[in-house]
């Protein structure tokens, strides 16, 4: 579904990487690989839209997302390294509002659920600038409990600061994703057990 | 002469081009500029109210012709930069600039000067002066704007943006001015409208305005070049052009 | 697309409310200003009240302008711009509400002290009404045109001083046509033209601004 032909990046004047291609169907999970500096947030950054690439395409479902860029929006799901909370608002206003924004049609009980699976029940009255960086985090994650509806998960280094549980739980809900013909697309630097046998990987090398 | 825009509209094609270019614009500059300073100050009759200060209009007018005319000319170089893409487009733009600020300069000094003797004052709150002012901020926040993104490529976009709302602007700025002059019967003096203008005076302005055409074209091409170098100092073929014997 | 416009009006509105020290920092930096003129000429009432209009309007646009860093700062920095971003909705929308909250956080208050400020400064009742009128047509111009240089400066080396430089010449039209409508009130020509003019760049602002301030974000988190 995911379709990305010699793609090239760079920035500033350093390229970053140059002819990557991949494609990622319904079911899989894109690890992608690489020491700092090599591109992979920008490949992310990319893959949403965000950045332009240098060369190459890339299609979802079939459609140049330049050309079909609110089709891409619509299914997709984009975790940044930034949290993308507000500090003044609560974890449960930081969600309301958020799921409002994405058009995800969130009730209260999703909201709750959510805060529940991402084990911030009882943070959810605090101002997230109360939160440590792994419950910010965790916080940030308990999107991809609201997100059903979204196909594409593109996540930039999403176990960052999470502890053990948080990990595994993490995990085990991307499996579930995957289970229900969902995508992902992430980073990392910490081994992690991401669902074996639907896993592929991509090295960006220099 | 048939030029293949699109064969030009590479900076790499395009840097010798101008190279060859900027000889001939500067000539007809010089020549044109002194054609039309000598019609200015000794063919045209002494205007029988001004006296011989009104010959600093041969330098005014034009300049402040050029000034409004040269932002309007960035702003259409930006917008296609942004629409198509196109590195050189943004470039002209970015070169552009200085020269319209100096065009700009060039007008609000040389009015100041012709102030003091019409007006008895160095600064009056006239309207072209005063949108003249402030067409001199637009320019300095342009390249303000661009010289604090590090990212070239950013640059020229914020760049461009930032001209369009200018040029958006200008009559809007130009029409408030105005208007707020004549409320307050601010002291002005109408340039090149007052009955007594022989044709000597409109050729005169009319050769100098050339004379800035030519300039302009020729500071433009200049700053394009180093621009271009600067920007693609990576690439293989500046690098040939500097290893290679001048 | 309406659901996610009050969302993100409602969000920039309930985070000032938790933030009210930066926002009323700016409205008391207007009324100080304001307060200092008469120290610095006078306090001669004839010079006051011919001053009085320039006076508020250029502390208004100064105000207008030292709100404007926060508006996409903060959510720069914490990456829900991105997420506006990258939400399904058109961004121009998305933009003009969060140029509403500005407003409704900067503009209207200033509006609403004027008067107050301008009875100090000897104005009548008649100019007083003008001023506040005036001010609540030219403030929403003041954001938007505010929000684009506070989208073109985001991220930027020394933005503060940089988006003064960019927008303040363009605020000139907005400083003429409403302190002009106070003028013409104490000068008993009527201030319906300028008001017109003030509503009509309004409607320009509204159309344009929201398109330039959508695309100076994206390039922006490019």
């Amino acid at each position: 579904m995911l379709e990305v032909r010699d793609l090239a990046c760079q920035r500033g004047e350093q390229p970053l990487f140059n002819g990557v291609s991949f494609d990622v169907s319904a079911g899989e999970l894109l690890w992608v690989e690489g020491r700092n500096g090599s591109g992979k947030t920008s490949l992310l950054r990319i893959l949403c839209g965000l950045s332009p690439a240098e060369a190459g395409t890339v299609r979802w479902r079939g459609e140049s997302i330049h050309d079909a860029r609110e089709a891409l929006l619509h299914d997709t799901l984009f975790l940044a390294h930034a949290n993308g909370l507000k500090d003044d608002l609560t974890v449960a206003e930081n969600l309301r509002f958020d799921a409002r924004l994405a058009g995800l049609h969130a009730s209260a009980e999703r909201i709750e659920a959510a805060l529940r699976a991402c084990g911030l029940r009882e943070r959810r009255d605090l101002a997230v600038r109360y939160l440590s960086q792994g419950q910010r985090r965790r916080a940030a994650l308990a999107r991809l409990w609201m997100a059903e509806s979204r196909k594409l998960w593109i996540l930039d280094e999403p176990f960052a600061a999470l502890d053990a549980e948080s990990v595994d739980r993490l995990a085990a809900h991307l499996g579930a994703h995957l289970d229900a013909g969902g995508l992902a697309v992430l980073t990392t630097h910490q081994e992690v057990p991401l669902p074996a046998g639907r896993t592929r990987r991509l090295r960006l090398a220099h | 002469m048939a030029l293949n825009w699109f064969k030009y509209s590479s900076p790499q094609t395009f840097y010798p081009l101008a190279g060859r270019l900027i000889p001939v614009f500067a000539v007809l500059a010089a020549v044109l500029g002194a054609v039309g300073l000598y019609i200015g100050f000794f063919v045209a009759p002494t205007d029988f109210q001004q006296g011989e200060a009104y010959r600093i209009i041969f330098i005014h007018v034009p300049a402040a012709w050029m000034s409004m005319f040269i932002y309007l000319v960035m702003a259409a170089w930006a917008a296609l930069g942004l629409i198509l893409n196109t590195r050189l487009s943004s470039m002209m733009a970015t070169a552009l600039a200085p020269t319209g600020a100096v065009m700009t300069f060039l007008a609000l000094w040389t009015g100041s000067l012709w102030g003091k003797p019409m007006w008895g004052t160095w600064w009056a709150w006239d309207a072209r002066m005063t949108s003249e002012l402030i067409l001199l901020f637009l320019y300095i926040g342009f390249m303000a704007l661009q010289a604090s993104i590090d990212d070239p490529r950013r640059a020229d976009k914020a760049g461009a943006i930032l001209a369009l709302v200018g040029a958006v602007n200008v009559p809007i700025i130009y029409f408030s001015v105005k208007w707020w002059n004549t409320l307050h019967q601010g002291a002005s003096i109408s340039v090149g409208r007052s009955p007594s203008m022989a044709s000597t005076m409109l050729l005169g302005m009319l050769v100098m305005a050339l004379a800035y055409w030519m300039y302009s074209i020729a500071a433009t091409l200049m700053r394009v070049r180093s621009i271009i170098l600067e920007r693609e100092r990576n690439a293989q073929w500046v690098r040939d052009l500097a290893g290679a014997p001048a | 697309m309406w659901d996610a416009f009050v969302a993100v009006f409602a969000r920039d509105v309930l985070q000032a409310w938790r933030r009210r020290a930066d926002w009323l920092t700016s409205i008391f930096f207007f009324v100080i200003v304001v307060s200092l003129f008469p120290l610095g000429v006078g306090p001669e009432p004839a010079l006051l009240r011919t001053m009085a209009p320039g006076v508020v309007w250029v502390a208004a646009l100064l105000a207008a302008m030292l709100s404007l860093p926060r508006v996409f700062g903060s959510d720069f920095a914490d990456g829900t711009l991105e997420q506006l971003v990258l939400t399904p909705h058109p961004l121009t929308v998305l933009v003009l509400a969060k140029m509403l909250a500005h407003w409704l956080l900067s503009g209207v208050p200033l509006a609403l002290i004027a008067p107050v400020l301008g009875l100090q400064f000897g104005l009548e009742g008649g100019p007083v009404g003008v001023l506040f009128a005036a001010l609540l047509l030219g403030t929403p111009c003041l954001s938007l045109i505010g929000g684009v240089g506070a989208a073109l400066t985001l991220g930027v080396r020394g933005s503060g001083v940089l988006i003064a430089l960019l927008v303040l010449p363009l605020y000139v039209p907005v400083l003429i046509f409403g302190a002009g409508a106070v003028e013409a009130t104490v000068a008993g020509t009527g201030a319906a033209g300028h008001l017109s003019l003030l509503a009509a760049g309004l409607l320009i602002a509204i159309v344009l601004a929201p398109w330039a301030i959508a695309a100076a974000l994206r390039i922006a988190l490019e």
